[in-house]
C-alpha cells in the first residue's frame, strides 16, 4: 500500500506545478456553461414550457452538467497523462526499477484520479451553491456520485491508453464515446425525449445513470431502487475498467 | 565462433552477487539472450560488450527485475526475481539505456520523489540528494528544469538517481553512448571513484575504451549467446596478438593476389582489408622489419598495442549488423 502511496505523492508533485491554472479552469468553465445555459437558455424555457421534469432549467441542467464534468475530466486524466507516463517520458519504466510494482501504479494512479474527481466536483458544487441550485443537504451527495460517475469512464480508458502507441486513438475517443453521451445522456434534455432505440443505448453507458444519480441526489427526487440500479451500473464498468487495466499495464509495461 | 570460456573466466573471487546459469530470453519465436552463464561477485565491475541487437540489455533488463526470465535460472543478491523482484530492486541502482528522468521536474524534485519511491524518509532524502548532486557535480543545477540540462549532466542526474538507495549493485545501460569526451570522462572518473567505494557495477557498452577502462572482467557477446568471457588482459592475450603493425600499399600493390605469398609467415595473422593490412604479432617492429626485408615498400606503416577492439571484432566479425 505504501508503493501506491508514492505514486500519488509523484502525481501531487507534478500536479502542484499546475494546480493554479487546472482549478480556475474547474470553476470558469461551470460557471460559463451554468451562466449561459442555465441562466440565458433557461430563460427561453421558462417562456416556452415553463419547467423540465418539474423544476427550472438551471436546476435540471446543473446536476447533469457536474456528471458530465467529471466524465470530462476522467477522459482527460487518464488519456494524455498515462501516454507520458508509459511512452513519452517512460515515468512507469522509471517507477518499476525501484520496489514499486505494476500494481502499486495502477492503485496510485487510479487513487490520484479520484482525487482529482473530488477536487472537480467539489468546485463545481461550490457553483451551484452561488447559482443557488442547491437547497438540501442531502445535495452533497452528488459529489460521490459525479465522482462514480468520472470512474466508470476513467478506468476503462486507462486500460485502453496502456494499449495505445500514439494518441489517434484518443481521438477516436472523444469523438465516437465521450461527445456523443455528453449530447444524449440526459445532461441537457430528459433522456424520453430521445428515440426509443437510443434511450435504451443510453442507459447502458454511464453517462445517462451518472447525470441521473446526481440530478437526483441535488434535487432529492431518486428512489433507493434507482439509486441502486444507477450505482451497479457505473460500479460494473469502474471494476471492469480496472480489472482490464490491471492486465493491459503489465502487458505493455513487463516484457 | 567456438565459446573458448572456462569455468575460471566465468566465476569471480569472491561470493557471487549475481549467479546466471543457462539464463534465456524469448520475445516470441526471437530469441534475444540463448542460454547464458555469467556469474558477478561483489566490488567487481563486470562489463557486456557486443554489437547492438546482441541482447546486453536483454539481459540487464533480466537482472533489473522488471524483465520476467523465460527459461534457466537467475539469482540476484542470493534472491529470485520472479519471486521478489521488488526486495530485490530495493537494493539495486539502475541508469537504463534511454533517459527515463521527468521533464517537468526540477533536478532536485527528480532525485527527491525517486527516494520516496524507496521508502527513504523525508529528511534522509533531502541529506542523500545534496550529497549526490555534489558527486556528479550538479549542486549549481538543483532547482533546474530538467528539459535545461545537457546530455552529459542528464546522465550525471541519472546516475545520482540510481545511488539514491545505496545500492550494492548498480547497473548501467551504455551510460556513455552519445556524450562528448569530456563529459564520458568525468562519468568514467565517477564510476570509478564508486568502484573504489566498493559499489559493484554492471554495465554494457559497445566502446572498447569504456570496457578497458572500467572492466574488471567482461562477456563479449554476440547473436544472442557469449562468445568470450575473462579480462580485458586475458581477452586480447587469448584472441589477438601483442601488438598489431598495420600497412597501407599505394593504389594497385593492395591486390590480395599479389599480397598474399610475400606476407606469408611474418604474423600469427594476417587481415587483409579494403584500405590496409592488419599483421597480428607479438612483435610489431620485428614484422615491420621483416616487411623491408621481402622488399615491400608500404606507404604508411603504423605498431600499435593491441586493443580490445581488435577482439571484439574478431569474435563479431567486421559486417554491419542491423
Amino acid at each position: 500500500m505504501t508503493g501506491s502511496a508514492h505514486v500519488v505523492e509523484y502525481d501531487l508533485l507534478v500536479y502542484r506545478h499546475s494546480w493554479r491554472g487546472s482549478m480556475l479552469v474547474s470553476f470558469i468553465s461551470p460557471v460559463l456553461f451554468l451562466a449561459a445555459m442555465g441562466v440565458g437558455l433557461g430563460s427561453l424555457v421558462k417562456s416556452g414550457v415553463g419547467t423540465v421534469d418539474g423544476v427550472s432549467y438551471l436546476n435540471f441542467l446543473a446536476p447533469g452538467l457536474m456528471a458530465a464534468t467529471a466524465m470530462q475530466t476522467a477522459s482527460v486524466e487518464t488519456t494524455f497523462p498515462i501516454m507520458a507516463k508509459v511512452f513519452w517520458m517512460r515515468t512507469y519504466e522509471a517507477m518499476l526499477a525501484t520496489p514499486l510494482t505494476v500494481r502499486d501504479l495502477l492503485v496510485g494512479d487510479v487513487a490520484w484520479l479520484l482525487m482529482r474527481l473530488v477536487m472537480v466536483a467539489a468546485v463545481y458544487f461550490v457553483v451551484m451553491l452561488l447559482f443557488g441550485v442547491v437547497t438540501a443537504p442531502g445535495a452533497l451527495l452528488a459529489i460521490p456520485a459525479a465522482v462514480l460517475t468520472g470512474l466508470a469512464f476513467g478506468a476503462p480508458i486507462l486500460a485502453y491508453s496502456a494499449t495505445q502507441k500514439n494518441t489517434v486513438g484518443f481521438a477516436a475517443i472523444e469523438r465516437f464515446i465521450i461527445l456523443p453521451l455528453f449530447m444524449l445522456s440526459g445532461t441537457f434534455f430528459p433522456i424520453d425525449q430521445l428515440p426509443r432505440v437510443l434511450q435504451g443505448v443510453a442507459w447502458l453507458a454511464p453517462l445517462a445513470n451518472g447525470v441521473a444519480l446526481t440530478r437526483g441526489a441535488v434535487l432529492g427526487t431518486l428512489s433507493s431502487e434507482a439509486t441502486a440500479a444507477h450505482v451497479a451500473v457505473l460500479t460494473v464498468y469502474a471494476i471492469a475498467g480496472i480489472v482490464a487495466a490491471r492486465v493491459t499495464l503489465r502487458r505493455r509495461l513487463v516484457t | 565462433m567456438q565459446v573458448d570460456a572456462t569455468t575460471e573466466a566465468l566465476s569471480p573471487a569472491g561470493d557471487a552477487l549475481i549467479t546466471a546459469r543457462g539464463l534465456t530470453k524469448r520475445f516470441g519465436d526471437r530469441v534475444a539472450v540463448d542460454a547464458i552463464d555469467f556469474e558477478v561477485g561483489r566490488g567487481e565491475a563486470f562489463g557486456f560488450l557486443g554489437p547492438n541487437g546482441a541482447g546486453k540489455t536483454s539481459t540487464m533488463r533480466m537482472v533489473g527485475c522488471v524483465s520476467p526470465v523465460t527459461e534457466g535460472t537467475l539469482r540476484v543478491l542470493g534472491m529470485d526475481p520472479a519471486r521478489d523482484g521488488p526486495r530485490i530492486r530495493a537494493r539495486l541502482g539502475v541508469v537504463p539505456q534511454a533517459d527515463t528522468l521527468d521533464q517537468e521536474l526540477s533536478v532536485r524534485e527528480n532525485l527527491q520523489i525517486y527516494a520516496r519511491y524507496f521508502d527513504i524518509p523525508r529528511r534522509d532524502a533531502r541529506r542523500r540528494v545534496d550529497e549526490l548532486l555534489e558527486f556528479v557535480q550538479l549542486s549549481e543545477r538543483g532547482g533546474d528544469q530538467v528539459e535545461s540540462l545537457s546530455g552529459g549532466m542528464k546522465r550525471r542526474l541519472t546516475i545520482a538517481r540510481g545511488l539514491i538507495n545505496q545500492p550494492d549493485l548498480l547497473l548501467l545501460d551504455e551510460p556513455t553512448t552519445g556524450l562528448d569526451p569530456q563529459a564520458r570522462h568525468l562519468l568514467w572518473d565517477r564510476l570509478y571513484r564508486l568502484k573504489q567505494q566498493g559499489v559493484t557495477l554492471v554495465l554494457t557498452t559497445h566502446y572498447m575504451d569504456e570496457a578497458e577502462q572500467l572492466c574488471d572482467r567482461l562477456v563479449v557477446m554476440d547473436s544472442a549467446r557469449i562468445v568470450a568471457a575473462g579480462s580485458p588482459l586475458e581477452l586480447i592475450r587469448h584472441y589477438s596478438t601483442r601488438e598489431v603493425l598495420e600497412l597501407r600499399f599505394p593504389g594497385a600493390e593492395l591486390e590480395p593476389a599479389g599480397l598474399d605469398g610475400r606476407l606469408e609467415g611474418l604474423a600469427d595473422r594476417v587481415e587483409v582489408l579494403p584500405d590496409r593490412v592488419l599483421l597480428y604479432t607479438a612483435d610489431g617492429e620485428a614484422a615491420a622489419a621483416a616487411v623491408h626485408r621481402r622488399g615491400l615498400a608500404p606507404s604508411s606503416l603504423l605498431v600499435r598495442r593491441s586493443t580490445l577492439e581488435d577482439v571484439f571484432l574478431r569474435l563479431t566479425g567486421r559486417s554491419l549488423i542491423e
